[in-house]
C-alpha cells in the first residue's frame, strides 16, 4: 500500500509500541535553547543520568539574549543566569553549543537548516512549539514541554501518539506582492486555529513546489498556530540543492547516498490522507491579522468582519478582540496606524525575507511616529544581508539594523511593545500582550508588508507600493 | 521519575475559566519564564488577565473570594484550552497554583502532553455539558468537584457528568506509569537498535 512520508518516517523511527497506546519514537536531531531546557537538565542531575545521545543534541541560545548588544554580562541579571546555566549544562552533559562565539548562533529554526543538521526523513524534537518549522525539509518535527526535554535528554526518545494527515494543496501561481506568509495565514484563518488538532500538515501543489526552502519554512513554522503539532512538504530537489555543501550535511559521495534516502521517504501518489483540502493561490491578497489569534485574519483589501459571519464558537473571541484590539467591524483593516514595525524571528528572519522588506524599504522613509526594527534570523543571515547591503538599505530608510535573536516576537529580552502601541510584525502570534506590553497589538503580515507599514505610518498594500502608483 | 503515583480521582473546589482558544502566552506571560526553576510561577498564572499594571487586582475569578480555597482546585475550561506555544510552565503555573485537574471541550496537543506528564489529567466533556458544569459551579460555588477516572465521570452537588480521556493516557494515569523518562528507558538495547538502523545516524555510509 502506498504510504506517506509520516507513515515511513514513524515506522522507521519507531523503538517500540507501549501500553499506553503511544508509540515509543526515536528522536534523530534535539535541539535546545536556554528557556525551556535548564530544569530538564536539572531533573538529570536530580536522576544521575546522562545525556543518551550528545552528538544528536544541539543548542543554541535565542529567546533572551538583547540584540542591542550582546556583550557579556548581560544587564539583565536573570536573562545572564540563563545563559550561564546553558553554558555549564553544555559543558557538562557534552552538547555542542552554537552560541556567539561560534559566529552561527542564531533562532533555533534558522540555523538548524542553515548549518545543514535539518534533513529529510529525520524525526525532530525541540522544546518550542516553532519546530514545525524544519517540516519544511520533509521530516516530523514537533515542539515538546520541558519533562518532554527531559526525555529525549535521557532517552532520545518520545512517548507520542501518531497524529491524522491532512494533506492541503496550494494550487495556481501567487500574485505578486503575496507571499509564504499569506498563504499560510490564508490557510490558518480557512480551517481555523483548532483545525489542525490531532492532525499533521502535508503542504503540496504547485505553488508550494516553486517555493524555496525559506519560504516553506514559513508555511511550516505556522502550523502549529492551525493547532496542527507538525507540518511538512515532502523533499525535491530544491531541498537538495539547498543542503548541498552546507557544513553539517552529509559531504561528498555520502551526500549522494542522502539523497537517495531522503527521497525514499517522500509521500507516494495514491498515498491515503485522513483529510484533503485545497485553495487556489492565484486568488489570495497580502493577509493582516485584526484580532488575538492568528486565525483572526483578513486580506488588506478587506474589512474587518462581523461576529455573525463566524461559526458561534468563534463569536465570543472575535467580540473579545474588537474590544482588545479597539476595531470596530465593518472598517478597514487597510489605514490602521501603527507605532512599530517589526521584522524577524523564525517565520521570517531569513534572508529572502530582508531582501523582500528591502525591496520595499528603499522606496520610502520610515514614518517618524513608527520605531522600526529588523532583526535577523542568525549571524549568518546577517553576514548575507549585510554584504548584501541590506543593513544600509534599512538603516537610510529609518530602520534600527539590530543583532540576532528572537526579539521582540515574544519580548523575553528589551524589546518590548510599550502600553497599547500597535505592532505591524512579522513574527507568528498576535496572541494578547504577546509582545511584551500587557495591552499591546499585533497585527501579523508578511516582512514586506511590515515594511510597507512602516513607510506609510499605517496598514498599507505592498502591491500598490510596489507598482509605484497612488504615492 | 518520581515514584509510581496512581491518578484514580482528584476532588477539589471548582473554577470556570470561561472562554475559546486561551493560549499559553495568557496562561503565563513570557517574562515569567526569564528563570532556572519553575518555583513561584503559581502567583504568576493568568497575571495579566488578574492584575494591572501597578499589580491591582481586576476582580478576576480565580481572585474571587466566592472562589476562593486552600487545597486542591479542579479548572473547567472551553475549547482548544491552552493552545500556542509549548512552554511547559503554563501547566506548572496552573499546578502551582492548585489546579490538579482540567475539564474542558477541547485541549492543544501539546499542553495536553504536557499536562499528562506532570499528572495533570485533561478531561473532556461535551459541550452542554460543560455548560452545566459551569453554570452549576457559578451558581453554587463552595463546593468541592470530583473527577473520578476509573468511573469516567465528573460530579457536583449530585450531578454527575461524562467525561472522557483516550484509554492509553487513562490507563498511565491510574497505573501512575506517566512519568516518561522511566518507561522509555525500559525498552534498553531497542534504542540503539532502531538508531543503528537510520541511515542518517550512521552518517550515510556504505
Amino acid at each position: 500500500m502506498a504510504k506517506t512520508l509520516l507513515d515511513k518516517v514513524w515506522d522507521a523511527h519507531t523503538v517500540t509500541e507501549l501500553p499506553s497506546g503511544q508509540t515509543q519514537l526515536f528522536i534523530g536531531l534535539h535541539l535546545v535553547h536556554e528557556v525551556t531546557s535548564p530544569q530538564a537538565f536539572q531533573m538529570l542531575r536530580e536522576l544521575k543520568l546522562p545525556v543518551l545521545y550528545p552528538d544528536r543534541t544541539v543548542a543554541t541560545v535565542d529567546h533572551i539574549i538583547p540584540t542591542h548588544t550582546q556583550v557579556r554580562p548581560f544587564d539583565d541579571e536573570q536573562a545572564e543566569t540563563m545563559m550561564r546555566e546553558i553554558e555549564r549544562n553544555c559543558r557538562d552533559f557534552g552538547i555542542r553549543l552554537f552560541d556567539r562565539s561560534t559566529g552561527n548562533q542564531g533562532i533555533v529554526h534558522v540555523i538548524g537548516p542553515e548549518l545543514g543538521l535539518t534533513q529529510p526523513g529525520l524525526t525532530i524534537a525541540c522544546g518550542d512549539s516553532h519546530t514545525s518549522t524544519h517540516g519544511a525539509f520533509g521530516n516530523v518535527a514537533f515542539g515538546i514541554g520541558t519533562s518532554q526535554v527531559r526525555d529525549v535528554l535521557a532517552s532520545q526518545c518520545l512517548a507520542i501518539k501518531k497524529p491524522k494527515l491532512r494533506r492541503i494543496e496550494v494550487g495556481g501561481t501567487l500574485p505578486p506582492g503575496v507571499y509564504a506568509k499569506d498563504v499560510i495565514l490564508h490557510i490558518i484563518r480557512m480551517l481555523g486555529v483548532k483545525g489542525g488538532v490531532g492532525y499533521a500538515y502535508e503542504y503540496a501543489g504547485a505553488v508550494l513546489d516553486r517555493m524555496s526552502m525559506e519560504e516553506r519554512m514559513t508555511v511550516c513554522n505556522m502550523s502549529i498556530e492551525a493547532g496542527a503539532r507538525c507540518g511538512y512538504v515532502n523533499p525535491d530537489q530544491t531541498t537538495y540543492d539547498y543542503l548541498g555543501g552546507r557544513p553539517l550535511a552529509p559531504q561528498q559521495g555520502a551526500f549522494e547516498r542522502a539523497v537517495a534516502w531522503w527521497q525514499s521517504m517522500a509521500s507516494e501518489p495514491g498515498a491515503g490522507y485522513d483529510d484533503v483540502a485545497r485553495l487556489d493561490g492565484s486568488s489570495l491578497s497580502p493577509v493582516v491579522t485584526w484580532g488575538i489569534n492568528p486565525g483572526q485574519a483578513i486580506g488588506v483589501d478587506e474589512s474587518i468582519p462581523r461576529a455573525d459571519s463566524f461559526p458561534a464558537d468563534e463569536r465570543e473571541v472575535a467580540e473579545d478582540a474588537y474590544g482588545y484590539m479597539d476595531l470596530r467591524p465593518g472598517t478597514p483593516i487597510a489605514g490602521t496606524r501603527i507605532d512599530v514595525a517589526f521584522i524577524g524571528s523564525c517565520t521570517n528572519g531569513r534572508l529572502s525575507d530582508l531582501r523582500e522588506a528591502a525591496r520595499v524599504a528603499k522606496l520610502g522613509k520610515v514614518k517618524s511616529h513608527v520605531k522600526a526594527i529588523v532583526v535577523p534570523g542568525s549571524q549568518e543571515v546577517a553576514r548575507q544581508a549585510e554584504a548584501e547591503g541590506l543593513d544600509e538599505v534599512f538603516r537610510a530608510s529609518g530602520f534600527e539594523w539590530r543583532l540576532p535573536g528572537c526579539s521582540m516576537c515574544l519580548a523575553m529580552n528589551p524589546d518590548k511593545l510599550v502600553g497599547r502601541q500597535v505592532c505591524a510584525s512579522s513574527s507568528n502570534r498576535n496572541f494578547k500582550g504577546r509582545q511584551g506590553s500587557p495591552s499591546g497589538r499585533t497585527l501579523l503580515m508578511s516582512p514586506a508588508m511590515v515594511a510597507a507599514a512602516a513607510i506609510e505610518g499605517a496598514v498599507s498594500d505592498v502591491r500598490r507600493i510596489l507598482e509605484g502608483t497612488g504615492r | 521519575m518520581s515514584a509510581l503515583m496512581k491518578i484514580q480521582r482528584v476532588t477539589g473546589r471548582p473554577i470556570p475559566l470561561r472562554g475559546n482558544d486561551i493560549d499559553t502566552d495568557r496562561i503565563i506571560p513570557a517574562r515569567y519564564l526569564k528563570a532556572v526553576t519553575f518555583d513561584g510561577l503559581g502567583q504568576a498564572a493568568f497575571f495579566d488577565e488578574r492584575f494591572d499594571a501597578q499589580g491591582n487586582s481586576k476582580g478576576h475569578i480565580m481572585d474571587d473570594p466566592k472562589f476562593l480555597a486552600k487545597g486542591p482546585r479542579v479548572a473547567i475550561v472551553n475549547k482548544n484550552f491552552g493552545c500556542g506555544s509549548s512552554r511547559e510552565h503554563a501547566p506548572q503555573a496552573l499546578l502551582r497554583w492548585g489546579i490538579k485537574a482540567l475539564i474542558g471541550e477541547s485541549f492543544a496537543d501539546i499542553f495536553f502532553g504536557n499536562c499528562v506528564a506532570l499528572g495533570i489529567p485533561c478531561v473532556t466533556a461535551s459541550e452542554a455539558d460543560v455548560a452545566a458544569l459551569m453554570q452549576a459551579v457559578e451558581a453554587d460555588p463552595g463546593h468541592d468537584l470530583t473527577v473520578d477516572l476509573e468511573a469516567l465521570s465528573a460530579s457536583y452537588r449530585n450531578t454527575s457528568y461524562a467525561v472522557q480521556l483516550p484509554p492509553g493516557v487513562r490507563n498511565q494515569l491510574l497505573q501512575g506509569t506517566w512519568d516518561g523518562t522511566r518507561v522509555l528507558l525500559d525498552a534498553g538495547e531497542r534504542i540503539g537498535q532502531t538508531a543503528a538502523r537510520l541511515p542518517y545516524v550512521r552518517g550515510f555510509g556504505n
